[in-house]
């Protein structure tokens, strides 16, 4: 349902501003959003500042810097730092991305950060992202292969295999790190997010739309052939617009839906 | 246990993008030319009423907040027209690459100003 404004206990506060101890040769404002499921208070901007000649360069780096020098309790994902694992995904200077990928150079003035939008939060820049996950699972993320929809002469111990032109349909969407980017920043999820599935699980589902060793192609498109699941999408294209890896949702579920209007 | 976990922030702190404006200005210039469309039958029905009527809606007419208004309305038509076409190649999945989005979104706007301005400069 579209609801413009936050519920009450999800308005943001002014926080905490703290102090500079000692004077910084490149200092950056870094202002994060923060709340802790302990104590019963809203949701809160603290302010910090860092010293630029005494950090890596990218927002991730900051944040660790943060946590180590300034304020411990600052919680936040983080695993890989180099774009694979996608657990840092946050809304950083307004725009969802993955923080071990955006330099801190790409933002002028201080760097606003946020959790993804739209997402119950567990704590600080920690989202919930269960009933996304859960998306996930209902469009069956393995590969299928039924005696029935398929000639298979390939026996089950053998090894399924695939012309590298038919691997080459899978590229654009194998890449995908499922950090939500796309689909917290898709206003369309935001207000239907309890059916609409989101632009990261409909690619996923077209990954395996398009894998030529699964054999449910057909009910794969006829599983998202719904009118909130896939069709919610009003190629609005923000997902592509916000996604850390360069990859193309918006596409992905075109073609979706193209494949649902040739061949279904 | 109520968790009571809180909403993060959304359409507040999100940045505005091009991509997200293109899409809620179709939407909007969408529900103009509705209202529109009640307005231009109105206008037929005064027609079709006779002088007494209608010279009550050239008395409106000539007023330059309606000219403003009426040009207004000439730009959404374009807009609408030229961004459906570009939601149409999309439909196909061509020109989605994201400098095509943006590429083609300029290319609208200019297309939907230059339009308007030669409907105004030829009648």
């Amino acid at each position: 349902m579209v609801e413009f404004t936050l519920p009450a206990n999800s308005k943001v506060q002014k926080g905490i501003t703290y102090a500079v101890k000692e004077i910084l040769e490149k200092p950056k404002k870094v202002i994060i959003y923060r709340w802790n499921p302990d104590d019963q208070d809203n949701p809160r901007l603290d302010s910090y500042e860092i010293d630029l000649s005494k950090c890596g360069p990218m927002v991730l780096d900051a944040l660790m810097k943060i946590k180590n020098e300034i304020d411990s309790s600052l919680t936040f994902r983080r695993s890989c730092r180099e774009g694979v694992c996608g657990s840092c995904a946050m809304n950083i200077d307004g725009v969802n991305t993955l923080a071990c990928l955006k330099p801190i150079e790409e933002v002028n003035g201080e760097i606003r950060i946020y959790p993804l939008p739209h997402m119950p939060v567990v704590k600080d820049l920690v989202p919930d992202l269960s009933k996304a996950y859960e998306q996930l699972a209902s469009i069956k993320p393995w590969l299928q292969r039924s005696k029935e929809n398929f000639n298979d002469t390939v026996s089950i111990v053998e090894e399924k295999k695939q012309t590298p032109k038919d691997r080459e349909k899978l590229d654009g969407q194998w890449e995908c790190v499922l950090c939500f980017c796309c689909t917290t920043s898709c206003p369309s999820y935001w207000w239907n997010s309890e059916e609409y599935l989101g632009p990261a699980v409909l690619m996923q589902a077209a990954r395996w739309v398009n894998d030529s060793r699964d054999s449910e192609r057909k009910n794969r498109l006829k599983a998202v052939n719904d009118k909130m699941k896939l069709y919610r999408c009003h190629s609005i294209m923000n997902c592509t617009r916000s996604c850390p890896k360069g990859l193309n949702p918006a596409k992905a579920i075109a073609d979706l839906k193209k494949a649902i209007v040739t061949e279904l | 246990m109520s968790l009571n976990r809180p909403l993060s922030p959304h359409l507040s702190i999100h940045k505005k993008v091009l991509t997200a404006t293109f899409s809620i200005f179709h939407r909007f210039t969408g529900i103009c030319l509705s209202l529109g469309s009640v307005l231009l039958a109105i206008w037929i029905i005064l027609i079709a009423l006779g002088p007494t009527y209608y010279s009550k809606f050239q008395a409106l007419s000539s007023l330059i907040v309606f000219k403003v208004f009426l040009f207004l309305w000439t730009l959404t038509i374009f807009y609408h027209l030229y961004n459906g076409i570009r939601y149409l190649f999309w439909s196909y999945g061509k020109m989605m690459e994201l400098n095509m989005v943006y590429k083609s979104g300029y290319v609208v706007i200019i297309l939907s100003i230059l339009s308007t301005i030669l409907t105004w400069i030829s009648i």
